[in-house]
């Protein structure tokens, strides 16, 4: 790879939108059988360099050349033809076709106008084959995984004749198998010479794959690194300009401690709750100022409990006290009015009202417990919008632009003010961290902290176990839609144990009851 | 100069400004083919002339499109409103015409309580079906379309009931303050379901609904009582507009009355700026869209275009409207005319910040 000339090189990419100057004299550089890891905070302009490159965006000021020749896409779709093909972090596919349909869409093979179906399904099979992904190409693609769908968006993309590849946050909804996955096979492309942009919020994925590294911080090149020469510290720093101190005060957090906690009546005691083909029935006791974390790899039914517990879905199995008195959780509305709130992992399709204002996806939980016919007034409105806005650094800090328009960190946050606002005695939180830059990850694990200190009890459900290890004063492991343990994490736990028990199972700590 | 042209950005960038800028255009185009066209007179005590007309006739298109404007806000539709409207007109004049005294300000009133009374229980099957049975509202909504032509004509036992009632006609010809009754009967309606909207969290709640139904659930908002309660005001409304279409020609026929108001409704609602798709809404845009077709109606007729064509010219108004009103088109447009212009204020929305 080294000495041969780049594939890609764009120099002198500016960019601007009204009030942003989004990339400034930007530089970047892919060479052929590369893996090359953008990296950056949320808002550093990663997006824009890839929009810029496929044409999504056109410059301001600054060349783009492809193979030795200058290019000026106008839209993505001749940057495809190009051979510059893009699988985005929000998998866009339509989920009502089929997987076959999905990776043919728009170029179907035809005869006399006709399409070639039988020939189409063969070339699907064949390419999810090099993608080792054995799915049925004639099912709806709507009724696999995000995971696979991502793989089948990744099938599509490397089907065309690309050159360069470009990944943004293709793991972010992934689990550490499909991860390995995924990473066979852009080995496998690289081999075949294709230069692949990987851009990822996750560092260790940076360094299990990556060749070299562009850093990007406010719209400007930091740099560009072999990963050999830049150790995973001095990348954050680079990301974040600053040293590590916030990471830093969060991990001297003393390690809770969980035996005065555990004590008196539970907030929350799920016996036997479980739901035919979603979670097996499982028990769970919530104390008040309790961090519960709940880990266990992507599919093995961590989202389920999560739901079950706030009524999203209805339990078929099971009883659940609240306080010491039996309730049930049939609905959202019935698991709000006992002090529970949940912020979903799909944050867009279940959590903001993306054309709402700010302030109005805030107040919406508030609003809704009261009832429609007793508006919040909109002095309080603007109190408790005020606050939380400032407490949580929500920004852009203008509470009346749709919070479509916020990054996804800051669209979490709004979620989270939703329902701090409500003052739950429980909050559930699934994959809260999940696709933001690491700043908003580290405000959000210490509000965590504070929140569980200051009384409030959190089931956190995260892929991450570093952050269930830091954040939980008892962890929960889920495998195959089953509870397999609960641990006290004390300092006998660390990240090998759970994985242990993701991987062994049952039996080891005994469940209770 | 900068600050002129920010401004005058601003106001072309306005929702509101394309629909305003046609409505302007029409009445330009009918002054200048009848110069007498904007004036108003004083007769008797009342004001008279075509603007007076216009808004004397648009009065139950509003009327219905105002309910048609929450429903679609929710992500539905409702098609059974011009059969509502054709109900609860019957009832009210089968009522009025058994009375020994039509002119009995008493029997008047239970006439109109009954038809809105039917309307209301017609309204709340709609809600049923969409928001407990959960059919798609335009399935739903059919059933009282077909059904609701028929019952209407079984009211009035396929005959053009006619009545001779001065209250009742009052509601569609009268006056009140030297304007025709039905247009304080429209403002009226417009407050209230302001009031009801804005005032309350009513409003904030069909948004929330219609822009994302999921998240709403999730939220805690009973999503299925707000479906609900919008078909029932919609229910509502159409019956108000119902009573004034039969006063109007005192008499009630099952198949004519309120033929098609549903589609001008749903035009009026989109002209006004409220997406199909459901989510945020704007009342006073819908009022302006009802206003257009009327006008649009009235020209058809002043300019004595042929009966012929006259369709045909309104559907030409209809898609310029809808063409310039629409982001994508004016930013094609804009590009196309000033191609050096550096970037062009063109998308009414916010381009997307800091992409991250």
């Amino acid at each position: 790879m080294t000495g041969s000339h780049p594939v890609l090189t764009m120099t002198g990419i500016s960019k601007s939108f009204p009030g942003v100057r989004a990339l400034d004299n930007v530089a970047f550089r892919l060479f052929p059988g590369e893996v090359h890891a953008l990296m950056g905070e949320n808002g550093a302009g990663k997006s824009t360099l890839i929009k810029v490159l496929t044409g999504v965006y056109g410059t301001d000021e600054g060349t783009v050349t492809l193979g030795g020749e200058q290019v000026s896409f106008t839209g993505p779709m001749q940057a495809t033809a190009a051979g510059v093909s893009t699988v985005y972090q929000e998998v866009n596919l339509c989920t009502n076709l089929s997987v076959a349909e999905n990776i043919f869409i728009g170029r179907e093979p035809r005869r006399l106008g006709a399409v070639r179906w039988s020939e189409m399904r063969r070339r699907a099979r064949s390419l999810l084959a090099r993608l080792d992904l054995d799915i049925d190409v004639n099912a709806q693609l709507g009724s696999y995984s995000l995971a696979v769908q991502q793989m089948v968006a990744i099938a599509r993309a490397i089907d065309i004749e690309a050159r360069v590849l470009v990944l943004d946050e293709p793991t972010s909804s992934l689990d550490a198998g499909e991860v390995a996955q995924l990473f066979r096979v852009m080995r496998q492309l690289r081999d075949d010479g294709i230069a692949i942009l990987f851009v990822t919020h996750f560092l260790d994925q940076v360094y299990g794959i990556a060749d070299r590294i562009t850093v990007l911080r406010n719209g400007q090149l930091v740099g560009e690194y072999a990963t050999s020469e830049l150790p995973q510290l001095g990348l954050v720093e680079k990301m974040i300009g600053k040293e590590l101190r916030v990471l830093e005060r969060l991990d001297e957090h003393p390690r809770h401690d969980p035996a005065d906690r555990a004590e008196g009546t539970p907030l929350l005691d799920a016996r036997e709750l479980g739901r035919r083909s979603a979670v097996a029935p499982f028990s769970l006791t919530i104390h008040e100022g309790e961090v519960v974390g709940l880990a266990g790899l992507l599919g093995s039914g961590r989202t389920e409990v999560a739901r079950l517990l706030f009524g999203a879905d209805r339990a078929d199995h099971g009883s659940v006290r609240v306080h010491g008195s039996p309730t049930s959780l049939r609905t959202p509305v019935a698991a709000i009015a006992r002090g529970i709130g949940f912020c979903s992992e799909n944050r867009r399709a279940e959590g903001v009202i993306a054309e709402l204002s700010v302030r109005e996806n805030i107040i919406l939980a508030l609003q809704a417990a009261r009832g429609w016919l007793r508006p919040v007034p909109r002095r309080r409105q603007d109190e408790l919008v005020e606050r939380y806005v400032r407490a949580l650094s929500i920004r852009p800090a203008d509470p009346d632009i749709p919070v479509g328009n916020l990054s996804g960190g800051n669209q979490q946050k709004v979620l989270l003010a939703r329902w701090l606002i409500t003052e739950p005695r429980l909050l559930i939180l699934d994959e809260p961290t999940r696709g933001i830059d690491i700043g908003a990850k580290t405000e959000i694990q210490r509000l965590v902290a504070q929140l569980s200190d200051g009384g409030m009890a959190v089931l956190f459900v995260s892929a991450e176990l570093e952050e269930v290890l830091r954040l939980s004063h008892r962890i929960a492991v889920m495998r195959d839609r089953e509870m397999v343990t609960q641990l006290t994490n004390d300092e006998s736990v660390d990240a090998d144990r759970i994985m242990q028990s993701i991987a062994a199972g049952a039996g080891q700590e005994g469940m209770p009851s | 100069m900068s600050n002129r042209k920010a401004g005058y950005r601003a106001l072309t960038t306005h929702r509101l400004f394309w629909p305003v800028a046609v409505l302007v255009v029409m009445l330009a185009a009918n002054t200048v083919y009848r110069p007498g066209f904007l004036s108003v007179q004083m007769r008797d005590g009342h004001l008279y002339g075509s603007l007076i007309d216009i808004l004397r006739l648009s009065a139950p298109l509003i009327l219905v499109a105002l309910g048609m404007t929450l429903v679609i806000a929710t992500g539905g539709i409702d098609l059974s409103v011009g059969s509502l409207c054709a109900i609860s007109g019957a009832i009210a004049c089968l009522h009025i015409s058994r009375q020994p005294d039509q002119n009995d300000l008493g029997g008047v009133l239970t006439a109109l309580a009954l038809g809105l009374g039917v309307a209301l229980v017609l309204g709340a099957w709609n809600g049923v079906l969409v928001a407990v049975i959960g059919i798609q509202p335009i399935i739903a909504t059919l059933i009282l379309m077909v059904a609701g032509r028929g019952l209407a004509q079984l009211i009035t036992e396929g005959q053009i009931l006619t009545i001779n009632s001065g209250p009742y006609k009052a509601i569609g010809v009268g006056h009140l303050l030297t304007l025709p009754l039905a247009i304080f009967l429209a403002l009226a309606a417009a407050t209230v379901v302001a009031v009801v909207t804005r005032r309350t969290a009513l409003g904030l709640m069909i948004e929330s609904v219609g822009g994302n139904a999921r998240a709403s659930r999730l939220a805690g908002i009973r999503s299925g009582r707000i479906t609900f309660l919008v078909y029932v005001i919609s229910a509502a409304c159409a019956a108000v507009a119902g009573f004034m279409m039969t006063a109007n020609v005192s008499s009630a026929d099952g198949n004519a009355a309120g033929l098609w108001v549903e589609l001008d409704a749903i035009l009026a609602v989109v002209i006004g700026g409220t997406s199909l798709a459901g989510g945020r809404f704007s009342l006073s845009g819908t009022i302006l869209g009802a206003l257009l077709i009327q006008t649009l109606t009235t020209t058809v007729y002043a300019m004595n275009i042929s009966p012929q064509t006259s369709l045909l010219f309104k559907a030409v108004v209809v898609i310029a409207v809808c063409l310039i009103q629409a982001p994508g088109f004016r930013a094609r447009f804009a590009r196309r005319r000033a191609p050096a212009a550096a970037p062009a204020p063109v998308s009414e929305q916010p381009k997307e910040q800091v992409p991250a």
